[in-house]
């Protein structure tokens, strides 16, 4: 995190430097973008080669990957899988529909911009990306993390107010427990 | 305290980060050898520091009450306290980091090894996860299936060299100029057909199955609660090989000999692992009580009656 004067202390570079190299992804695939997430992952792109691994549940995450649109109902699950991650997390928005609703635009049950709603680091757009944009996409994320910019976690405390009436304003049924991130 | 407690106390800390040098790096390792195999690059093989690192850096870890607190220091505790009965390494007649040593201390260490899992599953449980649930359920199953084979070898070790002291395995193997591995050849067979599920690689991993299971057990241990248990893990898996370097191979004169030795009798349940589906739980367990038991009795016998 950057300090006052913008720049870091050395022991927070070390610490990004070990983040930047070490990103335990928790891919939310009900997009049809997912589809692109197993060639990312597996033998013809490898993301693993610059420290990138899927990760089974949210409290082992870091990075919150969704990949395309999200219907409200589905918005309810995201949110709670993004607050039971644990600090410091990050989060890509992939594909057009999350960043203005791609060809979802019209539609009435879907959300169109992701980050009203959770904190986005860093989009890729296209619809679908190929793995060579979704890699990018990551090394962007090393970038900003290596910076100390990826701070939507931070931004996400402390604008809770107004995340939350705009995750209340799409979603009726709201009875979520608190977590204590 | 006189100088030499503090050299042991020294010999202590040496051998933790030994243990833990060796088994983080075997961790980046074994990954860098199934990316191979999938034709993939792979991570770097220090890929694992980081990993750790990062997750102890990590500026928030839930939890949901103190069992689940304590259940990865249970592990953590459990595997240095393993590694304090393991000689690492066998001078000429003398052994260098032996650390604590007794009469018997195999029998210990037999239930030592169990005690990490079992704080685990403790800890596993509050997290009230019911993949954590099944997962703890599966392991305990199948820790009885190849605690049975593991078991007939060791008892079928101390009736051949009447010792049940690592160290006095280590004497005989010294004084006989042999190896156990060739002087009990099918003890050794069903340690190592036991070892196979000690490791929770495919087709072992039924406790952990990530596709299944989200990594059962871990499933709600994050940050450095996770760190923590893949720190204990690392040891862990040194621990159990040098053990078997120890009882089976002759333990290792020097560094090198050491790192050669575990390196290439842990290769047998990764590479097994990396071809391998996983197998259900019934499954697994049945094949424990199947060849590897059957074949543990037999080394028994073969010690009692042949020798
Ligand atoms: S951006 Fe395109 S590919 Fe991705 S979820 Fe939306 S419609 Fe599907």
């Amino acid at each position: 995190m950057p300090n006052d004067k913008n720049s870091q202390k050395i022991v927070d570079i070390i610490k990004n430097a070990a983040r930047k190299h070490s990103l335990f992804v928790l891919a939310y695939g009900t997009g049809c973008g997912a589809i692109e997430i197993p060639p990312t992952m597996t033998s013809r792109y490898d993301a693993e080669r610059f420290g990138i691994r899927g990760m089974a549940t949210p409290r082992q995450a870091d990075v919150l990957l969704v990949t395309g649109y999200l219907a409200t109902k589905t918005l309810k699950r995201v949110i709670r899988a993004y607050e039971q991650m644990q600090d410091p997390k990050y989060v890509i928005g992939f594909g057009s529909c999350t960043i203005n609703g791609g060809m979802y635009w019209d539609s009435y049950n879907t959300i169109k911009l992701l980050d009203k709603y959770i904190p986005v680091d860093v989009y890729i757009n296209g619809c679908m990306p190929r793995p060579e944009a979704v890699i990018t996409g990551f090394i962007e994320l090393q970038k900003l993390i290596a910076e100390g910019k990826a701070d939507g976690a931070t931004k996400y405390k402390e604008n809770l107010d107004w995340y939350r009436a705009n995750q209340k304003k799409v979603i009726k049924n709201w009875n979520m427990p608190d977590y204590n991130w | 305290m006189d100088t030499n407690s503090w050299i042991s106390i020294l010999g202590f800390i040496a051998t933790v980060v030994l243990a833990f040098t060796v088994g983080v790096s075997y961790g980046g390792i074994v990954r860098k050898i199934t990316a191979r195999i999938q034709n993939r690059v792979g991570p770097p093989v220090y890929q694992n520091f980081f990993d750790i690192f990062k997750l102890y850096s990590k500026s928030t870890a839930v939890n949901h009450g103190w069992m689940q607190h304590l259940g990865p220091a249970f592990a953590i505790t459990a595997s240095v306290t393993s590694l304090m009965f393991i000689p690492v390494l066998n001078g000429q007649g003398e052994f260098w980091f032996a650390n604590l040593n007794f009469k018997g201390d195999l029998i210990f260490l037999l239930y030592m090894m169990v005690f990490g899992s079992l704080g685990m599953a403790l800890g596993a449980g509050q997290t009230g996860n019911p993949n954590s649930a099944i997962g703890v359920s599966r392991g305990l199953s199948q820790m009885v299936g190849y605690e049975i084979p593991w078991v007939l070898a060791l008892v079928a070790l101390m009736l051949q060299t009447k010792s049940t002291s690592i160290t006095g395995i280590m004497d005989y193997q010294i004084a006989h100029g042999t190896w156990m591995m060739f002087e009990s050849p099918l003890a050794f067979i069903a340690a190592l057909m036991a070892m196979l599920g000690m490791f929770h690689y495919a087709p072992f991993d039924v406790t952990f199955a990530p596709a299944e299971l989200s990594s059962g057990p871990a499933s709600e241990f994050g940050g450095k609660y996770l760190a923590m248990m893949m720190t204990s893990g690392s040891i862990f898996a040194f621990v159990k090989l040098a053990l078997f370097v120890d009882i089976f191979m002759g333990g290792a004169s020097n560094l090198i000999m050491l790192v050669v030795k575990t390196f290439l009798l842990y290769m047998v349940p990764v590479l097994y692992g990396i071809v391998s589906p996983r197998y259900r739980t019934e499954q697994s367990i049945r094949y424990f009580w199947g060849w590897p038991t059957l074949i543990g009795v037999l080394g028994v016998l073969y010690v009692v009656f042949v020798r």
